[in-house]
Protein backbone atom coordinates (compact mmCIF):
# COMPACT_ATOMS: atom_id res chain seq x y z
CA UNK A 1 0.00 0.00 0.00
CA UNK A 2 0.98 3.73 -0.80
CA UNK A 3 2.44 5.19 2.38
CA UNK A 4 0.48 8.01 1.71
CA UNK A 5 -2.94 6.34 2.38
CA UNK A 6 -0.57 4.47 5.42
CA UNK A 7 0.36 8.11 6.87
CA UNK A 8 -3.40 9.47 6.25
CA UNK A 9 -4.75 6.85 8.03
CA UNK A 10 -1.95 7.50 10.74
CA UNK A 11 -2.44 11.07 10.99
CA UNK A 12 -6.11 11.26 11.01
CA UNK A 13 -6.29 9.48 14.23
CA UNK A 14 -3.45 10.94 15.40
CA UNK A 15 -5.25 13.86 15.11
CA UNK A 16 -8.42 13.41 15.71
CA UNK A 17 -8.11 11.35 18.89
CA UNK A 18 -4.95 12.73 19.95
CA UNK A 19 -1.58 10.94 20.87
CA UNK A 20 -2.29 8.74 23.26
CA UNK A 21 -4.52 6.88 21.50
CA UNK A 22 -2.84 6.99 18.68
CA UNK A 23 0.56 5.14 20.86
CA UNK A 24 -2.12 2.62 22.04
CA UNK A 25 -3.64 1.86 18.38
CA UNK A 26 0.50 1.95 17.28
CA UNK A 27 1.08 -0.82 20.23
CA UNK A 28 -1.92 -3.13 19.51
CA UNK A 29 -0.73 -3.20 15.88
CA UNK A 30 2.61 -4.06 17.10
CA UNK A 31 4.17 -0.93 15.69
CA UNK A 32 7.06 0.93 17.39
CA UNK A 33 5.55 3.77 19.64
CA UNK A 34 7.35 6.62 17.37
CA UNK A 35 6.39 4.88 14.07
CA UNK A 36 5.43 6.88 11.30
CA UNK A 37 4.80 5.85 7.90
CA UNK A 38 6.57 7.71 5.53
CA UNK A 39 4.45 8.93 2.83
CA UNK A 40 6.57 8.10 -0.49
CA UNK A 41 7.31 4.74 0.50
CA UNK A 42 5.30 1.59 0.12
CA UNK A 43 3.78 -0.84 3.13
CA UNK A 44 2.89 -4.13 2.91
CA UNK A 45 -1.08 -4.03 2.91
CA UNK A 46 -1.13 -6.12 6.39
CA UNK A 47 0.65 -3.14 8.06
CA UNK A 48 -1.56 -0.76 7.33
CA UNK A 49 -4.52 -3.28 8.24
CA UNK A 50 -3.36 -3.54 11.81
CA UNK A 51 -3.29 -0.30 12.31
CA UNK A 52 -7.21 0.17 11.13
CA UNK A 53 -7.91 -3.46 12.91
CA UNK A 54 -6.22 -1.85 16.31
CA UNK A 55 -8.39 1.58 15.81
CA UNK A 56 -11.24 -0.09 15.18
CA UNK A 57 -10.99 -1.95 18.44
CA UNK A 58 -10.03 0.67 20.44
CA UNK A 59 -12.28 3.38 19.28
CA UNK A 60 -15.02 0.81 19.23
CA UNK A 61 -16.46 2.07 15.92
CA UNK A 62 -17.28 -0.21 12.46
CA UNK A 63 -15.21 0.15 9.90
CA UNK A 64 -17.44 1.90 7.50
CA UNK A 65 -17.62 4.97 9.71
CA UNK A 66 -14.41 4.97 10.69
CA UNK A 67 -13.49 5.48 6.82
CA UNK A 68 -15.83 8.01 6.16
CA UNK A 69 -14.44 10.17 9.13
CA UNK A 70 -11.25 9.79 7.51
CA UNK A 71 -12.54 10.41 3.84
CA UNK A 72 -14.02 14.07 6.25
CA UNK A 73 -10.43 14.54 7.64
CA UNK A 74 -8.81 14.46 4.15
CA UNK A 75 -10.61 17.07 2.39
CA UNK A 76 -10.55 19.24 5.41
CA UNK A 77 -6.63 18.90 4.86
CA UNK A 78 -5.76 22.00 3.02
CA UNK A 79 -3.68 21.25 0.87
CA UNK A 80 -5.63 18.09 -0.39
CA UNK A 81 -8.72 20.60 0.06
CA UNK A 82 -7.09 23.11 -2.50
CA UNK A 83 -6.02 19.82 -5.15
CA UNK A 84 -9.68 18.74 -4.59
CA UNK A 85 -11.12 22.63 -5.17
CA UNK A 86 -9.29 22.53 -9.00
CA UNK A 87 -12.02 20.01 -9.82
CA UNK A 88 -14.50 22.57 -10.29
CA UNK A 89 -16.00 26.51 -9.88
CA UNK A 90 -18.51 24.79 -8.47
CA UNK A 91 -19.58 21.65 -6.39
CA UNK A 92 -21.79 20.25 -9.95
CA UNK A 93 -18.59 21.06 -11.62
CA UNK A 94 -16.83 19.27 -8.72
CA UNK A 95 -18.99 16.24 -9.44
CA UNK A 96 -18.53 16.32 -13.10
CA UNK A 97 -14.80 15.97 -12.82
CA UNK A 98 -14.87 13.35 -10.05
CA UNK A 99 -14.14 10.87 -13.07
CA UNK A 100 -10.67 12.55 -13.71
CA UNK A 101 -9.29 12.69 -10.34
CA UNK A 102 -7.77 9.31 -10.58
CA UNK A 103 -5.91 10.80 -13.23
CA UNK A 104 -5.21 13.85 -11.51
CA UNK A 105 -3.84 11.38 -8.89
CA UNK A 106 -2.17 9.39 -11.18
CA UNK A 107 -0.18 12.47 -12.68
CA UNK A 108 1.30 13.54 -8.82
CA UNK A 109 1.92 10.54 -7.79
CA UNK A 110 1.69 7.93 -10.56
CA UNK A 111 2.24 4.83 -8.07
CA UNK A 112 -0.68 6.10 -5.67
CA UNK A 113 -3.64 3.54 -6.63
CA UNK A 114 -6.74 5.59 -6.21
CA UNK A 115 -9.94 3.80 -7.03
CA UNK A 116 -11.77 3.95 -10.48
CA UNK A 117 -14.99 6.56 -10.29
CA UNK A 118 -17.92 6.56 -12.82
CA UNK A 119 -20.48 9.34 -12.24
CA UNK A 120 -23.95 8.55 -13.65
CA UNK A 121 -26.30 11.28 -13.92
CA UNK A 122 -29.80 10.61 -12.97
CA UNK A 123 -31.61 13.64 -13.82
CA UNK A 124 -32.70 16.09 -11.13
CA UNK A 125 -29.93 16.43 -9.65
CA UNK A 126 -29.45 13.13 -8.25
CA UNK A 127 -26.47 11.14 -9.39
CA UNK A 128 -24.60 7.40 -8.40
CA UNK A 129 -21.03 7.47 -7.89
CA UNK A 130 -19.29 3.78 -8.71
CA UNK A 131 -15.92 3.37 -6.65
CA UNK A 132 -13.91 0.49 -8.18
CA UNK A 133 -11.20 -0.71 -6.42
CA UNK A 134 -9.91 -3.85 -4.79
CA UNK A 135 -9.87 -1.70 -1.35
CA UNK A 136 -13.48 -1.88 -0.66
CA UNK A 137 -13.40 0.85 1.92
CA UNK A 138 -13.13 3.51 -0.31
CA UNK A 139 -16.56 3.84 -0.69
CA UNK A 140 -16.87 5.09 2.76
CA UNK A 141 -13.84 7.19 2.24
CA UNK A 142 -15.44 8.77 -1.03
CA UNK A 143 -18.38 8.95 0.77
CA UNK A 144 -17.25 11.01 3.53
CA UNK A 145 -14.87 13.15 1.16
CA UNK A 146 -17.76 13.96 -1.10
CA UNK A 147 -19.82 15.44 2.17
CA UNK A 148 -16.58 17.60 3.36
CA UNK A 149 -16.18 18.99 0.01
CA UNK A 150 -20.07 20.02 -0.63
CA UNK A 151 -19.45 22.17 2.56
CA UNK A 152 -16.56 23.80 1.31
CA UNK A 153 -18.44 24.73 -1.86
CA UNK A 154 -21.80 25.65 0.31
CA UNK A 155 -23.55 23.43 -1.36
CA UNK A 156 -26.50 21.44 0.24
CA UNK A 157 -25.86 17.57 -1.09
CA UNK A 158 -27.26 14.51 0.48
CA UNK A 159 -25.31 11.74 -0.11
CA UNK A 160 -24.99 7.54 1.12
CA UNK A 161 -23.58 4.42 0.57
CA UNK A 162 -25.83 2.41 -1.22
CA UNK A 163 -27.29 -0.57 0.52
CA UNK A 164 -28.26 -2.87 -2.58
CA UNK A 165 -27.83 -6.10 -0.78
CA UNK A 166 -24.00 -7.00 -2.43
CA UNK A 167 -21.50 -8.03 -0.28
CA UNK A 168 -19.20 -5.12 -1.32
CA UNK A 169 -20.67 -1.45 -1.36
CA UNK A 170 -19.52 0.09 -4.09
CA UNK A 171 -22.37 3.24 -4.88
CA UNK A 172 -22.79 6.20 -3.62
CA UNK A 173 -25.88 8.11 -3.95
CA UNK A 174 -25.76 11.83 -4.70
CA UNK A 175 -28.55 14.13 -4.26
CA UNK A 176 -27.63 18.13 -5.22
CA UNK A 177 -30.61 19.88 -3.54
CA UNK A 178 -28.99 23.54 -3.68
CA UNK A 179 -25.53 24.19 -5.54
CA UNK A 180 -25.19 27.59 -3.70
CA UNK A 181 -26.61 27.00 -0.23
CA UNK A 182 -24.12 28.67 2.12
CA UNK A 183 -21.14 30.20 1.55
CA UNK A 184 -18.35 27.93 1.07
CA UNK A 185 -14.84 28.39 1.82
CA UNK A 186 -12.68 30.57 -0.45
CA UNK A 187 -10.69 29.41 -3.40
CA UNK A 188 -7.81 31.34 -4.71
CA UNK A 189 -6.16 29.24 -7.86
CA UNK A 190 -2.89 30.93 -6.81
CA UNK A 191 -1.52 29.04 -4.18
CA UNK A 192 -0.41 30.08 -0.81
CA UNK A 193 3.07 29.78 0.28
CA UNK A 194 4.11 26.20 0.55
CA UNK A 195 7.58 26.02 2.54
CA UNK A 196 5.66 24.26 5.12
CA UNK A 197 2.80 22.61 3.32
CA UNK A 198 3.18 18.94 3.10
CA UNK A 199 0.52 16.59 1.59
CA UNK A 200 -0.98 15.65 4.92
CA UNK A 201 -0.01 18.67 6.52
CA UNK A 202 0.24 17.31 10.43
CA UNK A 203 1.70 17.12 13.88
CA UNK A 204 3.04 13.97 13.14
CA UNK A 205 6.58 13.62 11.38
CA UNK B 1 -4.29 26.39 -30.41
CA UNK B 2 -2.97 28.40 -33.75
CA UNK B 3 -5.60 28.18 -36.56
CA UNK B 4 -3.61 27.40 -39.75
CA UNK B 5 -4.09 29.08 -42.51
CA UNK B 6 -5.19 26.22 -44.62
CA UNK B 7 -8.43 25.22 -42.66
CA UNK B 8 -9.11 28.75 -43.62
CA UNK B 9 -11.74 27.11 -46.68
CA UNK B 10 -13.48 24.32 -44.16
CA UNK B 11 -14.35 27.50 -41.87
CA UNK B 12 -17.19 29.80 -42.61
CA UNK B 13 -16.32 32.74 -42.97
CA UNK B 14 -18.70 34.27 -40.29
CA UNK B 15 -16.50 32.06 -37.43
CA UNK B 16 -14.00 34.93 -37.24
CA UNK B 17 -16.88 37.47 -37.36
CA UNK B 18 -19.21 35.99 -34.71
CA UNK B 19 -20.69 37.63 -31.56
CA UNK B 20 -17.73 39.04 -29.30
CA UNK B 21 -19.24 36.94 -26.34
CA UNK B 22 -19.20 33.69 -28.07
CA UNK B 23 -15.69 34.18 -29.42
CA UNK B 24 -14.77 35.51 -25.90
CA UNK B 25 -15.92 32.55 -24.48
CA UNK B 26 -13.63 29.87 -26.59
CA UNK B 27 -10.72 32.34 -26.82
CA UNK B 28 -10.58 34.76 -23.63
CA UNK B 29 -8.07 35.73 -24.67
CA UNK B 30 -8.57 37.18 -28.17
CA UNK B 31 -6.86 40.52 -29.53
CA UNK B 32 -8.09 41.99 -32.55
CA UNK B 33 -6.21 44.28 -34.03
CA UNK B 34 -6.61 46.30 -37.41
CA UNK B 35 -4.39 46.72 -40.39
CA UNK B 36 -2.99 50.13 -39.09
CA UNK B 37 -2.23 48.64 -35.15
CA UNK B 38 -4.65 49.79 -33.12
CA UNK B 39 -6.74 47.45 -31.07
CA UNK B 40 -10.59 46.61 -32.75
CA UNK B 41 -11.39 43.69 -29.65
CA UNK B 42 -9.93 41.78 -26.98
CA UNK B 43 -11.48 39.17 -25.00
CA UNK B 44 -12.67 39.12 -21.37
CA UNK B 45 -9.73 37.98 -19.84
CA UNK B 46 -7.22 40.21 -21.74
CA UNK B 47 -9.49 42.97 -20.86
CA UNK B 48 -9.37 41.64 -17.11
CA UNK B 49 -5.72 42.51 -17.08
CA UNK B 50 -5.02 45.29 -19.00
CA UNK B 51 -8.20 47.44 -19.05
CA UNK B 52 -11.60 47.62 -21.38
CA UNK B 53 -11.15 50.85 -22.70
CA UNK B 54 -8.12 50.65 -24.64
CA UNK B 55 -9.76 49.51 -27.90
CA UNK B 56 -8.66 52.16 -30.62
CA UNK B 57 -5.49 52.77 -29.04
CA UNK B 58 -2.35 51.51 -31.33
CA UNK B 59 -1.11 48.16 -30.06
CA UNK B 60 2.41 48.96 -29.32
CA UNK B 61 0.97 51.22 -26.22
CA UNK B 62 0.25 48.37 -24.22
CA UNK B 63 1.90 45.16 -25.58
CA UNK B 64 6.17 45.07 -26.42
CA UNK B 65 6.73 42.88 -29.62
CA UNK B 66 8.78 40.27 -28.61
CA UNK B 67 10.08 37.02 -30.85
CA UNK B 68 8.11 36.28 -34.22
CA UNK B 69 7.63 40.33 -34.98
CA UNK B 70 9.59 42.36 -37.03
CA UNK B 71 9.07 46.53 -37.84
CA UNK B 72 9.09 47.48 -41.73
CA UNK B 73 9.88 51.09 -42.80
CA UNK B 74 6.70 53.40 -43.88
CA UNK B 75 7.92 52.78 -47.73
CA UNK B 76 8.15 48.84 -47.66
CA UNK B 77 6.51 47.56 -50.20
CA UNK B 78 3.77 45.66 -49.50
CA UNK B 79 4.22 41.61 -48.64
CA UNK B 80 1.64 39.69 -48.88
CA UNK B 81 3.32 36.95 -47.10
CA UNK B 82 3.13 38.72 -43.87
CA UNK B 83 0.42 40.32 -41.33
CA UNK B 84 0.53 44.12 -40.90
CA UNK B 85 -0.15 45.57 -37.84
CA UNK B 86 0.90 49.37 -38.48
CA UNK B 87 4.85 49.56 -38.73
CA UNK B 88 5.20 45.64 -37.28
CA UNK B 89 4.70 42.55 -39.35
CA UNK B 90 4.50 38.68 -37.77
CA UNK B 91 3.73 35.30 -40.41
CA UNK B 92 0.02 34.02 -40.23
CA UNK B 93 -0.39 31.09 -38.22
CA UNK B 94 3.54 31.32 -36.59
CA UNK B 95 4.08 31.44 -32.87
CA UNK B 96 4.97 35.27 -31.63
CA UNK B 97 5.52 36.75 -28.18
CA UNK B 98 4.71 39.83 -26.90
CA UNK B 99 4.81 41.15 -23.39
CA UNK B 100 2.89 43.47 -20.94
CA UNK B 101 4.25 46.79 -20.99
CA UNK B 102 2.65 47.22 -17.56
CA UNK B 103 4.15 43.72 -16.63
CA UNK B 104 7.49 43.34 -18.36
CA UNK B 105 7.91 39.86 -16.80
CA UNK B 106 4.85 38.29 -18.03
CA UNK B 107 5.28 37.27 -21.46
CA UNK B 108 2.21 35.85 -23.48
CA UNK B 109 2.55 33.56 -26.54
CA UNK B 110 0.02 33.13 -29.11
CA UNK B 111 -0.92 33.11 -32.99
CA UNK B 112 -2.75 35.44 -35.73
CA UNK B 113 -4.98 34.80 -38.53
CA UNK B 114 -6.15 37.47 -41.25
CA UNK B 115 -9.56 38.27 -40.54
CA UNK B 116 -11.85 37.55 -43.63
CA UNK B 117 -13.92 40.40 -44.02
CA UNK B 118 -10.98 42.95 -43.82
CA UNK B 119 -7.18 42.87 -43.24
CA UNK B 120 -7.40 43.24 -39.68
CA UNK B 121 -5.99 40.42 -37.18
CA UNK B 122 -7.29 37.90 -35.06
CA UNK B 123 -5.02 36.83 -32.58
CA UNK B 124 -5.61 34.39 -29.71
CA UNK B 125 -3.21 34.61 -26.61
CA UNK B 126 -1.80 32.78 -23.67
CA UNK B 127 0.01 32.53 -20.66
CA UNK B 128 2.64 29.94 -21.09
CA UNK B 129 5.02 29.17 -18.58
CA UNK B 130 4.01 32.80 -16.47
CA UNK B 131 0.45 31.04 -16.25
CA UNK B 132 0.79 30.67 -12.30
CA UNK B 133 2.43 34.09 -11.66
CA UNK B 134 -0.26 36.21 -13.83
CA UNK B 135 -3.02 34.10 -12.08
CA UNK B 136 -1.46 35.57 -8.63
CA UNK B 137 -0.82 39.33 -10.25
CA UNK B 138 -4.07 39.43 -11.62
CA UNK B 139 -6.50 37.03 -9.45
CA UNK B 140 -7.66 35.19 -11.79
CA UNK B 141 -10.43 32.41 -11.85
CA UNK B 142 -11.27 29.45 -13.41
CA UNK B 143 -14.04 31.06 -15.55
CA UNK B 144 -11.44 33.46 -16.85
CA UNK B 145 -9.80 30.01 -18.74
CA UNK B 146 -11.44 28.52 -21.86
CA UNK B 147 -13.48 24.93 -20.54
CA UNK B 148 -10.60 23.29 -23.28
CA UNK B 149 -7.52 25.46 -21.47
CA UNK B 150 -5.09 22.87 -19.62
CA UNK B 151 -4.65 26.31 -16.98
CA UNK B 152 -5.99 24.20 -14.08
CA UNK B 153 -4.31 21.20 -14.99
CA UNK B 154 -1.16 22.95 -15.20
CA UNK B 155 -1.87 25.09 -11.83
CA UNK B 156 -3.07 21.80 -10.42
CA UNK B 157 0.18 19.91 -11.05
CA UNK B 158 2.12 22.74 -10.03
CA UNK B 159 0.81 22.88 -6.83
CA UNK B 160 0.83 19.21 -6.23
CA UNK B 161 4.37 18.70 -7.80
CA UNK B 162 5.37 21.23 -4.79
CA UNK B 163 3.71 19.39 -2.02
CA UNK B 164 5.37 15.78 -3.39
CA UNK B 165 8.68 17.91 -3.24
CA UNK B 166 7.99 19.41 0.40
CA UNK B 167 7.21 15.56 1.13
CA UNK B 168 10.55 14.24 -0.53
CA UNK B 169 12.71 16.92 1.07
CA UNK B 170 11.09 16.37 4.69
CA UNK B 171 12.07 12.59 3.93
CA UNK B 172 15.28 13.59 2.61
CA UNK B 173 15.93 15.42 6.40
CA UNK B 174 14.54 12.32 8.18
CA UNK B 175 17.39 10.06 6.25
CA UNK B 176 19.94 12.05 6.43
CA UNK B 177 19.29 12.35 10.50
CA UNK B 178 18.52 8.94 10.87
CA UNK B 179 22.08 8.23 9.23
CA UNK B 180 23.80 10.39 10.78
CA UNK B 181 22.35 9.12 14.07
CA UNK B 182 23.29 5.68 13.23
CA UNK B 183 26.75 6.84 11.73
CA UNK B 184 27.42 8.24 15.40
CA UNK B 185 25.87 4.96 16.92
CA UNK B 186 28.30 2.91 14.83
CA UNK B 187 31.60 4.73 15.89
CA UNK B 188 30.91 5.72 19.54
CA UNK B 189 31.93 3.81 22.64
CA UNK B 190 28.62 4.03 24.25
CA UNK B 191 29.76 4.31 27.87
CA UNK B 192 32.53 7.08 27.15
CA UNK B 193 31.23 9.01 24.72
CA UNK B 194 34.73 8.85 22.85
CA UNK B 195 35.39 7.04 19.29
CA UNK B 196 35.19 3.18 19.08
CA UNK B 197 37.95 1.09 17.02
CA UNK B 198 36.24 1.37 14.10
CA UNK B 199 35.89 5.26 13.84
CA UNK B 200 39.98 5.44 15.14
CA UNK B 201 40.80 3.17 12.29
CA UNK B 202 39.06 5.32 9.87
CA UNK B 203 40.61 8.46 11.27
CA UNK B 204 43.74 6.64 11.23
CA UNK B 205 43.85 5.76 7.81
CA UNK B 206 42.72 9.36 6.85
CA UNK B 207 45.95 10.59 9.19
CA UNK B 208 48.20 8.28 6.71
CA UNK B 209 46.67 9.36 3.49
CA UNK B 210 46.61 12.73 4.15
CA UNK B 211 50.62 12.53 5.10
CA UNK B 212 51.19 10.66 2.25
CA UNK B 213 49.85 13.22 0.50
CA UNK B 214 52.14 15.95 2.00
CA UNK B 215 49.36 16.92 4.61
CA UNK B 216 50.31 17.20 8.43
CA UNK B 217 52.26 14.61 10.09
CA UNK B 218 50.76 13.35 13.22
CA UNK B 219 51.29 10.96 16.56
CA UNK B 220 49.40 7.96 18.02
CA UNK B 221 49.54 7.87 21.92
CA UNK B 222 48.57 4.43 23.20
CA UNK B 223 47.19 4.61 26.64
CA UNK B 224 46.84 1.57 29.40
CA UNK B 225 45.12 2.07 32.55
CA UNK B 226 47.11 0.92 35.72
CA UNK B 227 45.02 -0.58 38.48
CA UNK B 228 42.16 -0.62 36.96
CA UNK B 229 41.50 -4.22 37.00
CA UNK B 230 41.76 -3.93 41.02
CA UNK B 231 39.26 -0.93 40.82
CA UNK B 232 36.59 -3.41 38.97
CA UNK B 233 37.26 -6.81 41.26
CA UNK B 234 37.53 -4.83 44.46
CA UNK B 235 34.36 -2.00 43.84
CA UNK B 236 32.80 -3.47 41.11
CA UNK B 237 31.81 -3.08 37.50
CA UNK B 238 29.66 0.30 38.16
CA UNK B 239 33.04 2.14 40.25
CA UNK B 240 34.86 0.80 37.04
CA UNK B 241 32.55 2.31 34.70
CA UNK B 242 32.56 5.35 36.59
CA UNK B 243 36.10 5.51 36.06
CA UNK B 244 35.92 5.15 32.52
CA UNK B 245 33.62 7.88 32.27
CA UNK B 246 36.18 10.37 33.80
CA UNK B 247 38.74 8.97 31.88
CA UNK B 248 37.03 9.87 28.98
CA UNK B 249 36.57 13.28 30.12
CA UNK B 250 40.21 13.98 30.67
CA UNK B 251 41.14 13.01 27.80
CA UNK B 252 38.75 14.77 25.90
CA UNK B 253 39.70 18.20 27.92
CA UNK B 254 43.33 17.53 27.71
CA UNK B 255 43.42 17.12 23.79
CA UNK B 256 42.86 19.45 21.02
CA UNK B 257 40.09 19.87 19.16
CA UNK B 258 41.48 18.23 15.60
CA UNK B 259 42.33 15.15 17.57
CA UNK B 260 40.52 11.75 17.63
CA UNK B 261 39.94 10.05 21.19
CA UNK B 262 39.26 6.56 21.29
CA UNK B 263 38.40 3.59 23.44
CA UNK B 264 40.29 0.80 21.74
CA UNK B 265 39.83 -2.18 24.84
CA UNK B 266 38.65 -2.58 27.70
CA UNK B 267 40.78 0.18 29.83
CA UNK B 268 42.90 0.84 26.62
CA UNK B 269 42.80 4.15 24.95
CA UNK B 270 44.45 5.45 21.31
CA UNK B 271 44.86 9.47 21.08
CA UNK B 272 45.38 10.43 17.46
CA UNK B 273 47.36 13.76 18.12
CA UNK B 274 46.60 16.23 15.20
CA UNK B 275 48.12 19.46 14.43
CA UNK B 276 51.64 20.72 15.30
CA UNK B 277 53.99 18.56 16.95
CA UNK B 278 56.62 18.58 19.11
CA UNK B 279 58.63 16.08 21.89
CA UNK B 280 57.91 18.73 24.82
CA UNK B 281 54.43 19.48 23.94
CA UNK B 282 53.32 15.56 24.26
CA UNK B 283 55.08 14.62 26.93
CA UNK B 284 53.74 17.71 29.14
CA UNK B 285 50.58 16.39 27.69
CA UNK B 286 52.07 12.83 28.78
CA UNK B 287 52.13 14.15 32.12
CA UNK B 288 49.22 16.16 32.79
CA UNK B 289 47.27 13.09 31.80
CA UNK B 290 48.71 11.09 34.02
CA UNK B 291 48.22 13.53 37.01
CA UNK B 292 45.20 13.92 36.71
CA UNK B 293 44.39 9.96 36.08
CA UNK B 294 45.51 9.71 39.55
CA UNK B 295 43.56 12.24 41.16
CA UNK B 296 40.89 9.66 42.78
CA UNK B 297 37.47 8.80 41.88
CA UNK B 298 34.99 9.30 44.55
CA UNK B 299 31.99 6.15 43.79
CA UNK B 300 29.45 6.08 46.56
CA UNK B 301 31.89 6.72 49.62
CA UNK B 302 34.78 4.96 48.12
CA UNK B 303 37.66 5.95 46.31
CA UNK B 304 38.50 4.63 43.19
CA UNK B 305 42.52 5.18 42.28
CA UNK B 306 44.50 4.52 39.25
CA UNK B 307 47.10 5.31 37.11
CA UNK B 308 48.09 5.25 33.28
CA UNK B 309 50.92 4.29 31.03
CA UNK B 310 51.39 5.73 27.83
CA UNK B 311 53.27 5.26 24.43
CA UNK B 312 53.48 7.56 21.72
CA UNK B 313 55.13 7.31 17.86
CA UNK B 314 55.24 10.61 15.44
CA UNK B 315 54.79 9.70 11.73
CA UNK B 316 57.50 11.96 10.80
CA UNK B 317 59.69 9.52 12.47
CA UNK B 318 58.91 7.04 9.57
CA UNK B 319 60.08 6.82 5.91
CA UNK B 320 56.69 5.35 5.13
CA UNK B 321 54.42 5.12 8.47
CA UNK B 322 51.62 2.76 8.14
CA UNK B 323 49.16 1.73 10.82
CA UNK B 324 50.20 -1.88 11.56
CA UNK B 325 53.69 -0.81 12.46
CA UNK B 326 52.77 2.25 14.29
CA UNK B 327 50.26 0.60 16.52
CA UNK B 328 53.05 -1.82 17.43
CA UNK B 329 55.84 0.71 18.13
CA UNK B 330 53.10 2.89 20.38
CA UNK B 331 52.01 -0.66 22.05
CA UNK B 332 56.35 -1.59 22.24
CA UNK B 333 56.59 1.99 24.21
CA UNK B 334 53.59 1.72 26.44
CA UNK B 335 55.11 -1.54 27.63
CA UNK B 336 58.53 0.25 28.17
CA UNK B 337 56.55 2.51 30.52
CA UNK B 338 54.91 -0.03 32.11
CA UNK B 339 58.06 -2.19 32.49
CA UNK B 340 60.23 1.27 34.03
CA UNK B 341 57.73 1.19 36.65
CA UNK B 342 54.03 2.40 35.18
CA UNK B 343 52.81 5.91 35.03
CA UNK B 344 54.74 7.20 32.80
CA UNK B 345 54.93 8.29 29.17
CA UNK B 346 57.50 6.75 26.65
CA UNK B 347 58.05 8.84 23.50
CA UNK B 348 59.98 7.09 20.61
CA UNK B 349 62.07 9.61 19.47
CA UNK B 350 64.21 7.81 17.37
CA UNK B 351 63.88 7.43 13.51
CA UNK B 352 62.07 4.10 13.03
CA UNK B 353 62.94 2.71 9.29
CA UNK B 354 61.04 0.07 7.96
Amino acid sequence: MHGLISKSIQCFLNDTYGEDLWMRIAARAGLRRDHIFEPLLHYDDSVTEAVVVAALGELGRTRDVLFEDLGTFLASREALRRLLRFGGGDYLDFLLSLEELPGRGCLTLPDLDLPGLTLCDGGAGHFLLLVESAVADWTPVMAGLLRAMADDYGALVLIETVDDGQEVRDKISISLLEARYAEGRRFDLAAAPVSSANLTLTRVG
Amino acid sequence: MSSEPSRKDACPEECIGMAPDTMGHLMPMYLMIAADGRVMALGPTLAKIIGKDICGQPFEAIFQPRRGWWEVADDAPPDPESLRLGAWRIKAGRRIHLSLRAHPEITLRGSAIARAQDDGVLMNLTFGVHLAQAVRDFALTDDDFAPSDLAMELLYLQEAKELVMGELRALNHRLEQARARAIGEAMTDALTGLANRRAFDTALEQSLESSFAGGAPFALAHLDLDHFKAVNDTLGHAAGDRVLEVVGQILREETRKGDLVARVGGDEFIMLLRGPLDYARISKMGERIIARLEEPVPFEGQECRISGSIGVVLSMNYLRPDAQGMLADADAALYNSKREGRARCTIVKQAVMP
